[in-house]
């Protein structure tokens, strides 16, 4: 028999559909269909000034925004050759791992809500809230706060960010701990994840699922400890593995990412003046301070023209990966020497994690495909762009 | 690893191959020749200094009016020796029908990315063997991503007759699966 789930399927997250080749129970043959949320943003990016298209690239994979923006602003000041304050660095460390439990988060929620364990969505989303509650403080944005820029971010940070940033990460431990009284020795959770949709290290690094799900499958690769950007050198955490390779070491090793996350945050927030540095000091990204807009004439020139015409960025190319939570997270940039990209290429980890889906199900049970989509956390506007 | 000693490892195990290294700000980047891609990628993946054994992504960027019109960009991984490298293979306008063969042989993680290649920039992959729409509709006409495509257009969505079944249909549907299950 031939079902197809989705595209309103409430469990493939968004609108993915898999025709599914069954007999009896058992899935013959998988096959994803994609697209249903392509809207064009590689190639709209090409038609903005550089800066626009931080808020583009953040609505690409909508449950982590600052991923994306982090690696497309990271893409274009390698291109431009720029350096940025050790407190920008840390900002970004910072908000990238709110980012990282913020959409561990949701995925928790809905994982476990999708297998059974239906309450679950309300403890991760109560947390979740107060990390939009902190983008919303940051940037007045919840969702797609657009607050990294190219050579900076967009301002200082607010009054009252430590506090509710403190407030959060002494909070969260113990939440951390009751995700894990419900689900980790829960038996039915136990009983629908364990030796679940297998996938072996080498498999997972050949169908380029880097990220939590080689990670699940015993490889230690993470961009944060492998290439580290913006600082992540200098941050002590360790990178959780397991070995099973099936859906519940995926959630061991998301669970384990949050802490981390946490650790990760504690060190920074510590680093972060109050006040400083938000911006590196090169003119021709950054604009002027407003007094001095205000009061010199070379000031108000060089504010105008970063507004209107924006600034240019050397040819080349450059490719900038970064770990996000859903793996790694590539920018590619073309540069043809004027004010607007040549050509922006989000690598999308979503994109990858579907397309292996059939390697992952086919000759299971047709209850565990909704384990599996699941536990490779895929957000199909990520994967449509 | 530089982009010089990476050729002169490859030159050993793929004789008769001119490569030749690309300007890049990040890590090594190597223009191979389409012909010798395949052979090229095995190596990369098997020699034990290489062992670029993740493909992390195909892309393309359409050069409108330079000819070579179109670059693939390959962004390959070595997990094992925390290497990366990026190869490009220049196509011009008059051998996107197939001049690239794909490399689903040695990644079959290509399978989608060369999909989406030929979806958005119309560059055939010789013996790829499902080369379907992908982010666009089935029906969609051109290849969005180029630059002579244009930015603003409009297009009605085709849409299709419900499907409908009768129950006679319905109850023989039903039947011929029990059938089968039976046997």
């Amino acid at each position: 028999m031939t079902v197809n789930m989705g595209p309103q399927h409430p469990s493939t997250h968004g609108v993915l559909r898999l025709v599914l080749e069954l007999d009896g129970e058992t899935i013959k043959s998988c096959m994803p269909t994609i697209g249903y949320l392509h809207t064009g943003i590689e190639k709209t990016a090409e038609q903005k000034k550089w800066q626009q298209v931080v808020p583009l690239v953040e609505r690409m994979d909508y449950l982590a925004a600052q991923s994306n923006s982090l690696a497309y602003v990271l893409c274009v000041e390698k291109l431009l050759g720029l350096e940025m304050p050790q407190r920008v660095k840390d900002i970004r460390v910072l908000l990238a791992e709110l980012q990282r439990i913020a959409s561990h988060l949701v995925w928790i929620g809905t994982h476990a809500m999708e297998i059974g364990a239906v309450s679950m969505l309300f403890y991760a989303i109560r947390e979740r809230e107060l990390l939009l509650n902190i983008n919303e403080l940051v940037a007045g944005f919840r969702f797609f706060p657009s607050y990294f820029r190219v050579g900076g971010l967009r301002e200082d940070l607010p009054r009252g960010f430590h506090d509710a940033v403190n407030a959060f990460l002494d909070r969260f431990p113990a939440k951390i701990d009751e995700f894990e009284g419900l689900l980790t020795k829960n038996d039915i959770f136990n009983r629908r994840t364990r030796g679940v949709g297998v996938i072996t290290q080498d498999e997972a690094l050949a169908w380029g699922l880097v990220g939590p799900i080689a990670r699940g499958s015993g490889s230690d690769y993470d961009v944060r400890k492998y290439f580290p950007y913006t600082g992540y050198e200098s941050y002590d955490f360790n990178v959780p593995t397991a070995t099973e390779g099936d859906v519940y070491a995926r959630y061991r090793v998301r669970v384990e990412e949050m802490r981390q996350s946490v650790r990760i945050a504690r060190q920074a927030v510590q680093r972060i003046s109050p006040s400083g540095a938000w911006a590196c000091d090169d003119p021709r990204v950054v604009p002027p301070p407003k007094d001095k807009v205000y009061t010199e004439m070379e000031a108000l020139i060089q504010h105008f023209l970063i507004y209107s015409q924006g600034f240019t960025v050397p040819v080349g190319d450059a490719y900038v990966p970064i770990e996000g939570p859903r793996g790694e997270h590539g920018c590619y940039v073309v540069s043809d020497g004027t004010n607007r990209p040549w050509r922006v290429k989000m690598r999308p980890p979503s994109f990858m994690a579907i397309q292996a889906l059939p390697k992952i199900i086919e000759n299971g049970m047709i209850a565990d495909v909704i384990a599996v989509i699941g536990s490779t956390d895929v957000v199909m506007g990520d994967c449509d762009r | 690893m530089d982009a010089s000693s990476i050729i002169d490892t490859l030159t050993g195990v793929v004789p008769g191959t001119s490569y030749e290294a690309g300007k890049s700000v990040d890590f090594a980047t190597l223009y191979v020749p389409a012909n010798a891609l395949v052979a090229t990628c095995q190596a990369l993946r098997d020699t034990p200094s290489l062992r670029f054994n993740v493909l992390l992504e195909v892309t393309a960027a359409d050069y409108l009016p330079r000819e070579p019109r179109f670059e693939v960009v390959y962004h390959l991984l070595s997990v094992p020796n925390r290497q990366r490298l990026r190869l490009k293979v220049r196509v011009a306008s008059n051998e996107i029908d197939g001049a690239v063969p794909t490399v689903q042989s040695i990644w079959p993680a290509a399978g989608w990315p060369e999909r989406e290649v030929w979806d958005m920039f119309g560059i055939v992959f010789a013996g790829h063997g499902d080369l379907r729409r992908l982010l666009m509709p089935e029906d969609w006409e051109g290849h969005p991503a180029r630059k002579d495509y244009p930015v603003q257009i409009r297009k009605a969505a085709q849409t299709y007759e419900p499907l409908e079944v009768s129950e006679e249909e319905f109850r023989a549907n039903i039947a011929r699966d029990r059938m089968k299950r039976a046997h």
